[in-house]
C-alpha cells in the first residue's frame, strides 16, 4: 500500500512537469512577453522603452532555458523558466500582475470557496442518491419513466439559466434571501444558502439519473436476485445489497472531485459576489493576468492528480476485493 | 431593370459543416451494410421518441445548413462611377436570411416588448405643433400595415390563422408525397412514421407561423441594439449546432488515431499516449480553454489582414474555439477507445489474423475500427450537448462565440442585467432559452435511445 502510494506520486513528477512545461511554452514562447506587455499597457501609442521597462519589471527579460553569462548553476538557475515555473513546484507562485503575493491571496480566498463548495457538495450528492434509490423502488412503472424524463429536461437546462432564474426569483422578486455578498463566520449562512441550493438544483438531472444506472446495473445483478428470493424485503436489499455494491462506481466519481473542490466554482462565485478562488480565476483571466492563470494551473493540476491517488486508495476502503500493488 | 448580383462568400465553417453532413451520411450508408447495426438504429427509429427527436434534430441542422450558404450582395454603382467594377456588400447574408424576409434588417432604437407597437424607452417626441411630449414612440417596423383603427389582437389572430393554414397545407402536400413514395416502396409500416409526420407539420406550420408574423410584427420583441430577438435566436442555431458537432469531429482524428494506437501496440506507445491525455485532463479545461482563447486573440489582433470582412474574422475565432473545445475534451474518448482496443486486441479472430500474418494496418482497419464505431457515434451524440451547454458559459466568463456571430449563450449572458430593470425584459432570455433547451432535450432524448440500443448493458431491468 505505502509502496503503491510512493510509486503514485513519483508518477506524479513527469505530469506537473508536463503540465509546467506546456503553461510555460503557452505564455512565454507562443504568447510573448512583448505581447503581454503591449496588451497591458494598450495596443498603440506605447513607446517601446515602457514596454521594455513593463518586461524588466516583471522578470521577464532574461533567456529563456539556458543563461550562458552566468556562472556555474546559475546557468540554469538564472532564467525565466526556473523563476516563473520552476518555483512553482515549491509553491511560490510570486506576485500578481497588480504586485500582490499570489500565494497569499489563494490561501485567503480559499475560505469563502470551500464554504460554498463543500456543502453545495455533499448535500448534492446526498440529494442524488435518495432520489436515484427512490426512482429504484419504482423502476419499470410509468412513475420511473416520468422522472427520467424530467431528470433529462433538468439535465438540458444551461447552468447559467438555473442561476439567473433562481436569483431573480428567490433574491430579487421575493426577497427571501440576500441577492449576492459573502459574510466570514456563522452569519454568512444567510449569503450561502441560495448559491447552494441552485446548484444541488442544477445537478440533480445528470446526478441522480447517473445514480439510477449505476443501481439498475447492479440489482440485475445475481446476488440481489438471490436476495430477493430468499425473501429479503425490498428495501433490505435496496440498502444492504444494492447500495454498497454501488459504491465503488459512485466512489470513482465523487472522489477525484473533492480535491478539486478547493478550486471553487467559477460561475457561482461571480454571480453571487462570493471571494473565491473561483472569481479569482474569472478575475484574473477577464484582466489577462497570466502569472495568477498558470498558478492556478498548477495548483489545479496537482489537486487533479491528488484526486487520482485518493480514488485508487478510497477503492481499497470500500471494495476489500481491491489489493494495491 | 434591376440586377440583384451576388458574390458568394464562403466561410471556414461552412467548408466543414457541409464536409462533415457528407461525413456522416457515408457513415450512415456503410452502416446500413451491416445487418446489425441497421438492426440496432431499427430500434432506436421504431420508438415515437426516437423519430420525434430525430425530425427536430433534422430541423435544426437544416437550419443550420441553410444559414451555412453565405454570400455578398452587390452594391448598386454609385452616382457618377465610371468604371464597370462592381463592389460587394460588407454584409454577409446567408440563404436563412433570404428565407426570413426583411426580418433581419427591421432594426429600431432599442428595447421593445413581443407584439408591441411602442418601445420600450420613454423618448422626447417632438409633435406637429412644435411641442415635445415625453412618451414612448411608435416603433418603425412593427404594425406597419395596419390601417388607423384596426385592432391589433385581431389582425394578429387573422395573420397567425392565416400563416398557419399555409405552414399545415405545406407540410401536408410534403407528407402526402413521402406517404405515396414509402407505399411504392410497400416500406410504410416499417417505422413510425406517423409521429415523425405530425412533428414534421408542427415545425413547419410553427416555422411559417414565425416567419410570416416576425415580418410585421417583432415576435419576441427586440434587443438593446433594436435588432429583432427572434431573429437573433434563430441565427443562433448555426452557432449551436456547430459549436456542438466540429468541437467533436475536429479532433476525432487524434482521439482514434492515439487511442487505437496505444491499445493495439502497447509498450511506449502506450505509455507515451497516457502520458498526453493525463497531463492535458489534469489542466483545469477551463483554464486551458481560457488561456488558449486569449493567445489566440493576440495572434488575430496582431495579425489582421488574414481576414475580409467583419464576419470571417469573427468565424475564424469561432472555429479556433472549436478546436480548443476539442482540444481539452478529447481525452476522455480517446481512454474509452484504449481499453476498447486493449480488450478487442485479445480476441481470438484479431489473434487469428495475425497467425495468417495480415499486416497490422489491415486489421486496425478491418477487425478493430469497425468494432469500435458505435463508442466514436455514442460519444459524439453524447458530447454534443455538453459543448451546446459550455458555450453559454463560455460565453459569461468573455471567452465565448464573438459578439458579431450571433449566439444564444451571448443573449442569455445578457439577461441577468436585463431582467432586474422595470419593466424587466424577459424575451431575450425566453428566446434563447426556449431554442437552446429544445436542441439539448431533443440531442440528450435521442441519445439516451442511441446508447440503449448499443449499449445492452445499461438496458432497465424490468424483471
Amino acid at each position: 500500500m505505502f509502496a503503491y502510494i510512493v510509486r503514485r506520486l513519483l508518477y506524479a513528477v513527469p505530469i506537473l512537469i508536463g503540465v509546467n512545461l506546456l503553461t510555460f511554452i503557452l505564455f512565454f514562447i507562443v504568447n510573448t512577453p512583448e505581447d503581454m506587455a503591449r496588451a497591458h499597457l494598450g495596443d498603440k501609442y506605447v513607446t517601446e522603452e515602457a514596454v521594455q521597462n513593463w518586461i524588466a519589471d516583471k522578470g521577464y527579460d532574461g533567456p529563456m532555458f539556458f543563461n550562458n553569462e552566468a556562472p556555474g548553476v546559475e546557468k540554469l538557475t538564472d532564467t525565466v523558466f526556473y523563476d516563473k515555473s520552476v518555483k512553482l513546484f515549491a509553491f511560490d507562485f510570486g506576485q500578481s500582475d497588480d504586485g500582490r503575493d499570489i500565494s497569499s491571496d489563494i490561501v485567503d480566498r480559499m475560505g469563502p470557496s470551500l464554504a460554498l463548495a463543500i456543502p453545495s457538495f455533499l448535500i448534492g450528492v446526498w440529494v442524488n442518491i435518495c432520489v436515484a434509490l427512490m426512482v429504484l423502488m419504482f423502476r419499470g412503472s410509468r412513475l420511473d419513466k416520468t422522472t427520467v424524463a424530467v431528470f433529462v429536461g433538468l439535465m438540458s437546462i444551461s447552468y447559467l439559466f438555473y442561476i439567473i432564474v433562481g436569483q431573480y426569483f428567490i433574491a430579487k422578486v421575493s426577497k427571501l434571501v440576500p441577492v449576492s455578498g459573502f459574510n466570514d463566520g456563522l452569519d454568512g449562512w444567510r449569503f450561502l444558502i441560495l448559491p447552494v441550493v441552485i446548484s444541488v438544483l442544477a445537478g440533480i438531472g445528470s446526478g441522480a439519473r447517473l445514480y439510477r444506472t449505476l443501481f439498475i446495473e447492479v440489482s440485475g445483478q445475481d446476488f440481489s436476485r438471490t436476495a430477493r428470493a430468499k425473501g429479503v424485503s425490498e428495501t433490505g436489499v435496496l440498502f444492504h445489497h444494492i447500495l454498497p455494491n454501488a459504491m465503488l462506481p459512485i466512489l470513482t466519481g465523487i472522489v477525484v472531485v473533492i480535491p478539486m473542490l478547493f478550486m471553487g466554482s467559477l460561475v457561482m462565485e461571480s454571480f453571487f459576489s462570493i471571494p473565491g478562488l473561483g472569481s479569482y480565476m474569472l478575475d484574473s483571466i477577464r484582466a489577462q493576468d497570466f502569472s495568477i492563470v498558470r498558478a492556478m494551473v498548477f495548483l489545479g493540476s496537482v489537486l487533479y492528480i491528488t484526486g487520482l491517488i485518493l480514488t485508487d486508495i478510497s477503492y481499497t476502503w470500500a471494495d476489500p476485493r481491491v489489493r494495491l500493488s | 431593370m434591376e440586377f440583384e448580383t451576388f458574390k458568394t462568400a464562403v466561410l471556414w465553417t461552412d467548408y466543414l459543416i457541409w464536409f462533415m453532413v457528407a461525413i456522416i451520411v457515408f457513415f450512415m450508408l456503410s452502416l446500413r451494410k451491416s445487418p446489425q447495426n441497421s438492426e440496432k438504429w431499427k430500434a432506436v427509429f421504431s420508438t415515437k421518441l426516437g423519430m420525434s427527436t430525430f425530425i427536430i434534430i433534422l430541423a435544426y441542422v437544416g437550419v443550420a445548413l441553410l444559414d451555412s450558404i453565405h454570400f455578398r450582395k452587390a452594391l448598386p454603382p454609385v452616382e457618377g462611377q465610371t468604371s464597370t467594377q462592381v463592389y460587394y456588400s460588407n454584409d454577409v447574408n446567408s440563404v436563412l436570411d433570404l428565407m426570413l424576409g426583411e426580418m433581419g434588417d427591421n432594426n429600431e432604437r432599442t428595447y421593445s416588448a413581443p407584439f408591441s407597437l411602442k418601445s420600450w424607452n420613454k423618448e422626447n417626441i417632438k409633435q406637429s405643433d412644435g411641442t415635445t411630449v415625453r412618451d414612448y414612440p411608435e416603433l418603425k417596423h412593427a404594425g406597419a400595415h395596419l390601417e388607423e383603427g384596426d385592432g391589433q389582437a385581431a389582425d394578429i389572430l387573422m395573420q397567425s390563422l392565416l400563416a398557419l393554414a399555409k405552414g399545415l397545407a405545406l407540410a401536408l402536400a410534403l407528407i402526402a408525397v413521402h406517404r405515396l413514395w414509402l407505399k411504392r416502396r410497400g416500406t410504410l409500416n416499417d417505422l413510425p412514421w406517423s409521429t415523425a409526420w405530425i412533428t414534421f407539420a408542427i415545425i413547419i406550420a410553427f416555422m411559417t407561423w414565425l416567419i410570416s408574423l416576425g415580418n410585421l410584427y417583432h415576435v419576441l420583441g427586440t434587443d438593446q441594439a433594436g435588432n429583432d430577438t427572434l431573429y437573433e435566436s434563430l441565427k443562433g442555431i448555426r452557432t449551436g449546432v456547430l459549436i456542438g458537432s466540429l468541437a467533436t469531429i475536429i479532433t476525432l482524428p487524434f482521439a482514434i488515431v492515439f487511442g487505437i494506437s496505444a491499445g493495439y501496440f502497447k509498450g511506449w506507445v502506450d505509455d507515451a499516449v497516457q502520458y498526453i491525455y493525463t497531463t492535458l485532463s489534469s489542466i483545469p479545461s477551463i483554464l486551458l480553454i481560457a488561456a488558449l482563447v486569449l493567445l489566440f486573440q493576440v495572434w488575430v489582433d496582431n495579425n489582421p489582414g488574414y481576414f475580409e470582412v467583419g464576419l470571417e474574422k469573427a468565424d475564424g475565432k469561432f472555429l479556433a474555439l472549436c478546436f480548443i473545445l476539442g482540444i481539452t475534451s478529447w481525452a476522455s474518448l480517446c481512454r474509452l477507445l484504449r481499453a476498447e482496443t486493449l480488450k478487442l486486441s485479445q480476441l481470438d479472430y484479431v489473434q487469428a489474423a495475425h497467425a495468417f500474418g495480415v499486416s497490422h494496418l489491415q486489421i486496425l482497419w478491418k477487425h478493430i475500427l469497425p468494432n469500435l464505431s458505435h463508442i466514436i457515434m455514442i460519444t459524439f451524440v453524447l458530447d454534443f450537448s455538453g459543448m451546446v451547454l459550455a458555450e453559454a458559459v463560455l460565453a459569461y466568463i468573455g471567452i465565448g462565440v464573438d459578439p458579431a456571430m450571433a449566439s444564444w449563450g451571448n443573449m442569455i449572458n445578457l439577461a441577468s442585467t436585463e431582467l432586474s430593470r422595470e419593466p424587466s425584459i424577459w424575451w431575450n432570455l425566453s428566446g434563447a432559452f426556449f431554442l437552446m433547451f429544445t436542441l439539448v432535450l431533443a440531442v440528450n432524448l435521442f441519445s439516451d435511445l442511441v446508447n440503449d440500443a448499443f449499449n445492452p448493458k445499461t438496458r432497465l431491468e424490468t424483471a
